[in-house]
């Protein structure tokens, strides 16, 4: 006998989809198609000035860690390329920790207020979230340049003659990174952190723990998804992190993001930028889906 | 312009018919919610749905209001099928477990929606907004919002909303059950005042087996998504037709027992005891050999010494009030409780560890389909 | 006297988060003040005035800059917004469908892909449309920005339907409601906070995006923050500051009545 179920159910999936089109339409033009476009562009020849030439080559997937040396004819390893990477991942996994260094004491300390006050605190870290990041990026400029707050203040002081060059360096890169990415971390640690019972803190000092033993062996481990949630929240977009760097760097310190920018503009190797992108896309991937993985594991409530 | 269907009332006693309904829910393995389901449910009745939660008689309320596709199996309204028709277009209301009142709209808006969706004039939606809060007492709160009254309250209007539109049928998916006990009481009286002024189908869902036995016309018991047994209350007592009815529905002792012959609706069963008595039959069912006998607690008798039907070493005696248990256990192994209403005139002369007998009269014995 | 224990207390947590606050404030609140200085300095104050914002307003560029953010964002928000609302009505509330999890992933994207890898990715699409086409307008922008705003359009709209109680729809049904009318009558009126919620987020994410405005305008196409990032590599003055402190009120406006919409009750 026919399932008087499948005429129904035929009819709403055509509804839903007739729903979901005019999204995922735009989505397709503005999203996911331009990616595959820029996934064959990595195998395109450069142009003279910009563009590609459509011819299939290996050379921008080539070009992405190795260089052919052009007096010697030698195939290496390309240093410019491996040291922006380098700094990339160092500054993403420094940024990481400071991030967690300053955040986890803060949601915990949001988490700990009355009940009342959490949501007000809670605003406090939202709204930096949401502000524009090339203005907090800015923000910070305006108090680490040579002419800026900090510089001023001590040269006030006595303390230095001349302005401490802060900005576009390493450091600055740093600071402007965890500035930005500090409420990613919060927002995940805080939302874990609300959640756990601090019955089973009572439970951890009846059985003795002092209060480190009871962080470390039992606020932690409930509380880890939020640490990893919160460390992939920030590690990723520091590592394709654009303006920051652009700002803060000021062209001379590098990260990936620059490096695929430079690749549209002086560099001229579109296909090159191409190629990039889709490595600094895999790596981000990589790292959602480990997220993802260990979410499923370590939350009995994703489960 | 009346969107319902030009269903008309005729002189048919069914109101509601399924056959061999049906609903499958897909998945590895696929839930079986509804196992070929048949029942008629009359005009003007009350009839209730009992039995356990995941039993299928909230998956056949949502079947017959229109919420759910059966996968397979046929449906009518006085001779109608319905299985095509959407809710919207069904002369069937319900009065939702939660209630679903509306919360952006105020308790008279509520009762209006589905005469305002039907188009109705102006002066009748008053009108009958008006006749529908006097009827549950509910005028003076009007203008209230929902989320400004009390339980018992929105459990009124939600039963206004859906009494408005006089559908030939309504549905009720345990209504009481998030009320407390003295006002659950209430509406039950309620419910049952409701239907007989009104005159509308009723098809009450509930777990609650009291609330079934005080309120209903009939009963279908049902579980695993198959209807067990229906009829009317004292039927399904006095005579559950097997075991998990029997269960299910109040408490009772079973008896192995052996049919040495059977006559109509009786059989002649041997106890373990060696006795032999009369005792009822199910409806339809071949019974012989070695069969389940059910007894009600408050259907046998308890006096010390033996001699009885049956006789057995008295274990626990437990007080409740208005009446006392006593717990025999039989030379078998098999444990019968007795419960009799106490009276001050009758000393309480049994004690623990007792040889005490057991009699019960013909008839009251019930046996068990297999 | 020692103080009575408490078991939530966690030694050097409170001093580390009131650090926390005071740097996540310290330079907004500067940036903000500077903005109000008389002198040319962002870091030596000389006096209150408005000097600055009277020039930024009377910058031509800012004015169209603002003008054009004003209008991408506006389209951006409208689009991303509808087509969000239907698209969540499309994917709540029911079971598992074939394709669910490729739409969530298409609907997630641009929060998943990072910025950059998105701009160059339409910077090398809409170089292809604008040599076979010829068009060089906003429409690049708009639509560029609308589909990176849709999952922050999606996501306050879905929590919210995922919140509604699916009974109140099949009461309507069943008091005779067609499905028009049960999305007019009881979906919309109890979903708005959550689309207009999506619609703000929207609208500031819009308004707030550099990276990808950065690769995709054609030129003379500056909206403000790109205006803004030009200008950082120049001797900044205080009017920097002060076209800062407005986008910042406009967000933390937005913000704000964000959380108290969300916080309406279903």
């Amino acid at each position: 006998m026919a399932d008087l179920t499948t005429a129904a159910d035929r009819r709403a999936a055509r509804t839903r989809w007739l729903l979901l089109a005019p999204a995922l339409v735009i989505l397709v033009f503005a999203a996911s198609g331009p990616l595959l476009i820029t996934l064959v562009y990595s195998f395109l020849t450069p142009g003279d000035y910009g563009g590609v030439e459509w011819q299939f080559s290996w050379s921008a997937w080539f070009n992405v860690f190795m260089e052919r040396d052009i007096f010697e004819d030698t195939l290496g390893f390309s240093d410019a390329h491996l040291s922006i990477f380098w700094r990339s991942v160092k500054l993403s996994l420094m940024t990481t920790v400071l991030c967690l260094f300053f955040g986890f004491p803060t949601a915990y300390f949001i988490a700990t207020r009355p009940k009342k006050q959490r949501d007000l605190w809670m605003l406090l870290i939202i709204i930096p979230f949401w502000t524009n990041l090339l203005i907090r990026t800015f923000a910070v400029v305006e108090l680490i340049r040579n002419e800026g707050t900090v510089n001023t203040v001590l040269i006030a002081l006595g303390i230095v003659d001349e302005p401490i060059q802060m900005l576009f360096t390493e450091f600055s890169i740093l600071v402007g990174m965890v500035y930005v990415y500090l409420p990613l971390m919060v927002l995940p640690l805080y939302a874990s952190m609300e959640r756990l019972d601090f019955s089973l803190v009572e439970a951890g000092y009846d059985l003795y723990a002092s209060r480190f033993q009871v962080l470390r062996r039992v606020i932690l481990p409930l509380v880890k998804p939020g640490v990893i949630a919160g460390s992939i929240l920030v590690f990723v977009p520091s590592l394709g992190a654009y303006v920051t760097p652009r700002v803060m760097g000021g062209g001379n310190q590098l990260m990936i993001g620059n490096l695929i920018e430079l690749q549209f503009g002086q560099g001229r190797n579109w296909p090159l930028g191409a190629a990039l992108s889709i490595t600094l896309l895999a790596i981000v991937m990589v790292a959602l889906m480990a997220y993802v993985r260990t979410a499923g594991d370590e939350d009995p409530r994703h489960g | 312009m009346d969107r319902r269907t030009g269903v008309r009332c005729q002189y048919v006693t069914t109101a509601i018919n399924v056959r061999n309904l049906r609903k499958v829910y897909p998945g590895q393995p696929p839930v079986v919610a509804l196992a070929d389901a048949s029942i008629q449910i009359r005009d003007n009745e009350f009839f209730t749905l009992l039995g356990p939660s995941g039993c299928g008689k909230t998956t056949l309320l949502r079947l017959i209001a229109g919420f759910e596709n059966p996968t397979s199996g046929s449906l009518e309204m006085h001779g109608q099928s319905l299985i095509e028709l959407p809710p919207y277009k069904r002369p069937i209301n319900t009065v939702f477990q939660s209630y679903a009142l509306f919360p952006h709209l105020t308790v008279a808006q509520n009762i209006s929606f589905g005469l305002e969706m039907l188009g109705k004039p102006k002066a009748e939606i008053a009108a009958t907004v008006d006749e529908m809060m006097a009827l549950v007492k509910m005028t003076e709160m009007a203008d209230r919002q929902t989320s400004q009254i009390s339980g018992g309250q929105q459990q009124r209007v939600a039963l206004a909303r859906a009494l408005a539109p006089k559908p030939k049928v309504l549905l009720l998916d345990e209504p009481l059950s998030a009320l407390d006990f003295k006002l659950r009481k209430d509406m039950q009286l309620e419910l049952k005042r409701l239907q007989t002024e009104t005159g509308i189908t009723f098809i009450f869902v509930t777990h609650d087996q009291e609330e079934a036995l005080t309120m209903s016309d009939r009963i279908a018991v049902m579980s695993a998504g198959t209807i067990r047994q229906i009829g009317g209350p004292r039927d399904i007592y006095d005579h559950p037709a097997e075991r998990f009815v029997a269960d299910f529905i109040g408490d009772t002792n079973f008896l192995k027992a052996d049919v040495v012959s059977v006559a109509g609706q009786t059989a002649m069963v041997r106890l373990a005891s060696g006795q032999t008595i009369a005792a009822r039959t199910p409806e339809g069912a071949d019974v012989a050999g070695s069969v389940t006998l059910a007894i009600r607690p408050e259907h046998a008798g308890i006096e010390a010494g033996s001699g009885g039907l049956l006789s057995g070493t008295l274990g626990e005696v437990v007080y409740f009030g208005t009446d006392t248990h006593y717990h025999v256990a039989l030379p078998d192994g098999t444990a019968f409780v007795v419960r009799q209403q106490n009276r001050p005139d009758r000393a309480d002369d049994l004690a623990t560890g007792d040889m005490v007998s057991i009699s019960f009269a013909p008839d009251v014995g019930q046996v068990l389909r297999d | 006297m020692a103080s009575p224990f408490n078991i939530r207390r966690q030694t050097g947590f409170t001093t580390i988060a009131v650090t926390c606050f005071v740097l996540l404030y310290m330079p907004i609140i500067l940036l903000v003040v500077y903005s109000f200085n008389s002198g040319n300095s962002i870091a030596i104050w000389e006096g209150f005035s408005w000097r600055w914002y009277q020039s930024a307003w009377q910058n031509e560029q800012v004015q169209e800059a603002t003008v054009r953010s004003l209008i991408i964002a506006l389209w951006a928000s409208g689009i991303s917004t509808s087509v969000a609302v239907l698209a969540a009505l499309a994917t709540t509330r029911t079971r598992k469908f074939k394709g669910q999890s490729a739409v969530f992933a298409m609907i997630n994207q641009p929060l998943m892909v990072p910025e950059i890898v998105t701009a160059v990715a339409l910077l090398i699409f809409f170089a292809m449309i604008k040599v076979a086409t010829g068009y060089t307008g906003l429409a690049y922008l708009i639509i560029a920005h609308s589909a990176f705003c849709i999952p922050f359009a999606y996501l306050p709209i879905r929590a919210r339907l995922q919140g509604m109680d699916l009974s109140l729809e099949q009461a309507a049904a069943d008091l005779y409601a067609t499905p028009f009318q049960v999305f007019r009558r009881i979906t919309l009126p109890q979903l708005w906070p959550g689309i207009l919620a999506g619609a703000m987020l929207a609208f500031v994410i819009s308004l707030d995006d550099v990276v990808i405005t950065e690769f995709v305008k054609s030129a003379g196409q500056d909206t403000l923050p790109t205006y803004m990032l030009g200008q950082l590599r120049r001797v900044v003055t205080p009017e920097i500051n002060a076209i800062s402190t407005v986008l910042l009120g406009i967000s933390v406006t937005f913000v704000i009545a964000f959380t108290v919409l969300s916080k309406i009750k279903n």
